[in-house]
């Protein structure tokens, strides 16, 4: 019924891939925040209870404003992708629906969950007595958790489908969720995925508060604000390197076209060189420019010059993916950034264990002050490296996306009133959170008279009022 | 009882929690739109302000767990509608964006004085919406959805008599809820100005979307009269009970009661959309698919139960928590200013 295939490429499949890609390089903007920023702003609490720190509550109470303002945004856009789904791409929700439509579910109870359990936190600063407020957040972490684990198993299900075998006719049967939740590259994306997320909300919340030191906001609020969230984001970047470089070994088995792509690897063979960018031609199968190191790609996928690669062209033109320079470009790009975020740790924590202080010098808070962006190009250049990369499949080896696509027309028309509207919703947001921004940095100042004296739950004993040591 | 079958409940009752809070929502954006002049409109704003903040983003879910639930068992079904509905659909997702843009804007812009235009936006997303849900549900009553890849009238599978009337009626009947809500909220918070504002409008769009209601009856009739039957006759007790109950609000707000004003509405709501559910039964697209033939695997179906048991026992003492805890008054933040919620009427500077 939904096998409208497809000797040539319908109409709609450019514009629907272009919308799709859109708003969920859209949304995972907010996820990270939705993950991570919960347990930061748990962290910022709890200390503040315990060693009475009025500077890390009022930290904690500011970011629990921020995640419900990204968590709306990211209701509100989490709603149009699940519209996309079934407007966009009926021949995979249609077909393989109820193999991995369980995941979808899970995940809008988890979110719904979270939602409320955010608002009760959010809400209930002021009121609440100060540990139950805490006990009552405490759950919104691994709710949040449940809820990335079960996304992500329906994306990784697309990229190792599991959990059916195709029938005679070509519709799945034998029909397992359970097994489709667990496949196999779920343990592997949704670990890289996790470590992603606390980096980028790390990374983030921390670059705000070193652009306040850059100019000159040198306060322990400031202090606390870099360091709570650098920390976390500082702990999580090693983990996320070994396992970018599991994944990747993985990959090399499970799915070698897409390794063969993200690593432009033309003809397999043996002694695979590494290539830093450079141009792919995907006419002659050749790669002109970018800079090249001898074996190298053979000895990070099997620990040796002689590991066997598998290029591409090993499969026909119609199954490779159709812009290979685009993931490997994104892939060079995600791994450059892990390096340069890896280093710039091994410098703070040098310097940490030298000197007990965030290094005060300008090309330090510079980079801490890009160092959340970086993290998001990262992001979005994984998804790209997985997206792209999955091309021209949309289940893996089962399906073709030209064939799930739908049949309605006047999708260039919704792309761009979509692509009107999310900036229009993201300037929206961006003025709420500077105008949250600006009031603070007015009540820190005293404008508010007595509301100068940032407030928290209750503390029973009166504020710290420690210094900053700068 | 199959699972689909089971299954097929779980999805009416999902239209009917997305009935009593995303509708409403609507309805509140849409007095919003319909609230006047700037110093005029200003208390009834800060009302609706002060209600719908604290859940506003929440009510989404019941949409997307519509969505997800139709998707995951009936695949068929949810692929067809999707592509033959297109456009009210995607216009629908708009004016989600459009509201929750607006939303977030305003609270701001109010502040800055600019509050009416971003106003005018937020309100259109909120008749946008139910409009366009309600015009898609209608083509599906109707029959005007065919199993298929975009297989139906892309345009006249929405834009007929029935399909707007329903329209229609979903944007009255989450005017009206708005209005009984905000009764009930205006009386809580002792403002009787308020109070008989939002009275006066409960009574007129009440009989508004009564007449929506019967028109797209009538109109249902000469569409696809074995539908028609199929409501008046299975679902005639059902009907009965929801213009009853809506009556019964209807006649105490106009005396100007408020107790228990909001269940009988919610009452009203539910039985009108459980009315469609019996009518429709056993068919998920009239009279072309039907669940059995529509259901996608029995053991996908079992795990959706499952789940959904999972998600009352998490879900219920959250949602008692939240509910109680506001109605206490224990709760009064407003993340999007990061300063303490005002009361209504307050605008602060
Ligand atoms: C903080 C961001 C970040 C950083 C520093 C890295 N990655 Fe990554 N990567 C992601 C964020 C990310 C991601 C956005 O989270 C992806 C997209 C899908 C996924 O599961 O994770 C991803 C995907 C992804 C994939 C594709 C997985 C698939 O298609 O199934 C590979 C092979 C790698 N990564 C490898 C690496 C390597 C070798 C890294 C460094 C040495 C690295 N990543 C650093
Ligand atoms: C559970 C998570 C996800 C699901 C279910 C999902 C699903 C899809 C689907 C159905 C498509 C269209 C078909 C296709 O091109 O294969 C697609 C494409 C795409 N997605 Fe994902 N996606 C997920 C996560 C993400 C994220 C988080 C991003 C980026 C930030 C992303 C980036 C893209 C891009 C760039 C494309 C276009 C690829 C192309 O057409 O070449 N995806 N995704
Ligand atoms: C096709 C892919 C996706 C769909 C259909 C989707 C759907 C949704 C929906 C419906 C919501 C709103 C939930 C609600 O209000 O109940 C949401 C929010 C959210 N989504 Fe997605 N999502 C997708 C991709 C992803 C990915 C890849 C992640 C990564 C883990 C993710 C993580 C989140 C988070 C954390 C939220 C909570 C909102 C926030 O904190 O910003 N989503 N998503």
């Amino acid at each position: 019924m939904f096998d409208l295939l497809a000797a040539s490429e319908p109409a709609q499949l450019l514009p629907a891939r272009s919308q799709m890609a859109f708003t969920l390089m859209f949304h995972i903007i907010l996820v990270p925040l939705g993950v991570a920023l919960p347990a930061l702003m748990l962290l910022a609490e709890h200390r503040g209870l315990k060693r009475r720190d009025q500077a890390a509550l009022t930290l904690a109470r500011r970011w629990s404003h921020v995640a419900g303002v990204t968590f709306a945004v990211g209701a509100v856009s989490g709603t149009v992708l699940s519209f996309e789904m079934g407007l966009l791409w009926p021949g995979l929700t249609g077909k393989y629906g109820d193999v991995f439509g369980l995941p979808f579910a899970i995940e809008g109870i988890a979110f719904f969950l979270e939602a409320i359990l955010v608002a009760i936190y959010i809400y209930g600063w002021k009121r609440l007595r100060p540990w139950t407020h805490f006990k009552l957040g405490l759950p919104i972490p691994f709710v949040a958790l449940v809820g990335a684990f079960s996304i992500i198993s329906a994306n990784s299900w697309m990229n190792t489908p599991a959990g059916f075998t195709l029938g005679p006719d070509g519709w799945p049967t034998d029909i397992d969720p359970i097994a489709a939740i667990f496949n196999k590259a779920l343990p592997w994306e949704f670990l890289h995925f996790v470590c992603a997320a606390y980096m980028a909300a790390g990374f983030t919340v921390a670059s705000v508060y070193a652009v306040g030191w850059l100019r000159g906001r040198r306060d322990r609020y400031h202090r606390l604000g870099f360091l709570i969230p650098f920390t976390v984001a500082a702990i999580f970047t090693p983990v996320q390197m070994v396992v970018g470089d599991l994944i990747a070994v993985w990959l090399f088995k499970e799915m070698p076209v897409k390794f063969a792509a993200m690593e432009v690897v033309t003809n397999s063979g043996t002694h695979q060189p590494e290539i830093f960018f450079g141009r792919y031609d995907a006419a002659t199968n050749t790669v002109s420019g970018g800079i090249s190191i001898p074996n190298l790609n053979s000895i990070l996928a099997g620990n040796s010059p002689d590991t066997y690669v598998q290029g591409l062209d090993a499969v026909p033109l119609a199954d490779r993916p159709s812009n290979v320079n685009v993931v490997h470009w994104a892939f060079d790009i995600m791994v450059g950034i892990g390096t340069l975020l890896m280093l710039f740790v091994i410098w703070f924590a040098w310097h940490w264990w030298r000197k007990r202080d965030i290094p005060s010098s300008k090309p330090f808070l510079w980079i801490a002050a890009s160092a959340g962006v970086l993290t998001y190009i990262a992001i979005e250049a994984g998804w790209i490296v997985t997206e792209v990369g999955r091309q021209p499949w949309i289940v893996y080896g089962f399906e073709r996306t030209s064939s799930a696509v739908t049949g309605a027309d006047g999708i260039w028309l919704s792309f761009a009133v979509v692509v009107v509207l999310y900036l229009v919703m993201a300037a929206g947001a961006i003025t709420v959170l500077r105008a949250m921004a600006r009031r603070w940095r007015r009540a820190d100042i005293g404008e508010y008279g007595d509301a100068a004296v940032p407030y928290g739950p209750r503390p029973e004993v009166e504020a710290s009022t420690e210094k900053a040591p700068s | 009882m199959t699972a689909a079958d089971a299954v097929a409940v779980l999805v009416v009752l999902a239209v009917t929690l997305y009935a009593w809070s995303g509708l409403a929502d609507y309805g509140a954006g849409f007095w919003d739109l319909t609230a006047g002049g700037r110093e005029g409109g200003g208390r009834v704003r800060s009302l609706i302000d002060a209600v719908i903040t604290p859940v506003w983003e929440a009510n989404h879910v019941w949409l997307v767990y519509l969505l997800v639930l139709t998707w995951t068992a009936f695949g068929t079904a949810f692929a067809s509608a999707m592509t033959t509905l297109y456009i009210p659909l995607m216009l629908a997702a708009l004016g989600i964006v459009l509201r929750g843009a607006n939303f977030a804007l305003r609270k701001d812009a109010a502040r800055a004085g600019r509050r009416h235009v971003a106003g005018m936006l937020f309100g259109l997303g909120a008749v946008l919406t139910p409009f366009c849900l309600g015009a898609a549900l209608g083509g599906i009553i109707a029959g005007r959805v065919p199993p298929g890849n975009a297989a139906g009238n892309e345009v006249t599978s929405w834009w007929n008599p029935t399909s707007i009337l329903v329209g229609l009626l979903a944007v009255a009947m989450g005017a009206f809820l708005a209005a009984v809500y905000l009764i009930a909220e205006a009386h809580r918070r002792g403002l009787p100005g308020l109070r008989e504002y939002f009275r006066r409008r409960a009574l007129w769009t009440g009989v508004l979307a009564l007449l929506f209601g019967i028109g797209a009856l009538v109109s249902l009739r000469g569409d696809s009269p074995q539908m028609f039957d199929r409501f008046v006759t299975r679902g005639g007790v059902l009907l009965a009970a929801g213009a009853v109950l809506l009556a019964l609000t209807f006649m105490r707000a106009a005396r100007g009661g408020v107790r228990g004003l909001r269940l009988l509405a919610a009452g009203g709501v539910a039985a009108l959309v459980w009315a469609w559910g019996v009518a429709q039964y056993p068919y998920l697209l009239p009279f072309g698919l039907t669940i059995a033939d529509g259901a996608g695997a029995p053991i996908t179906q079992k795990w959706m139960l499952a789940w959904f048991g999972v998600a009352l026992v998490t879900l219920v003492p959250a949602l008692i928590l939240l509910y109680v805890l506001d109605q206490r008054g224990e709760l009064g933040e407003d993340p999007l200013t990061s300063l303490e919620a005002g009361e209504p009427g307050d605008l602060r500077p």
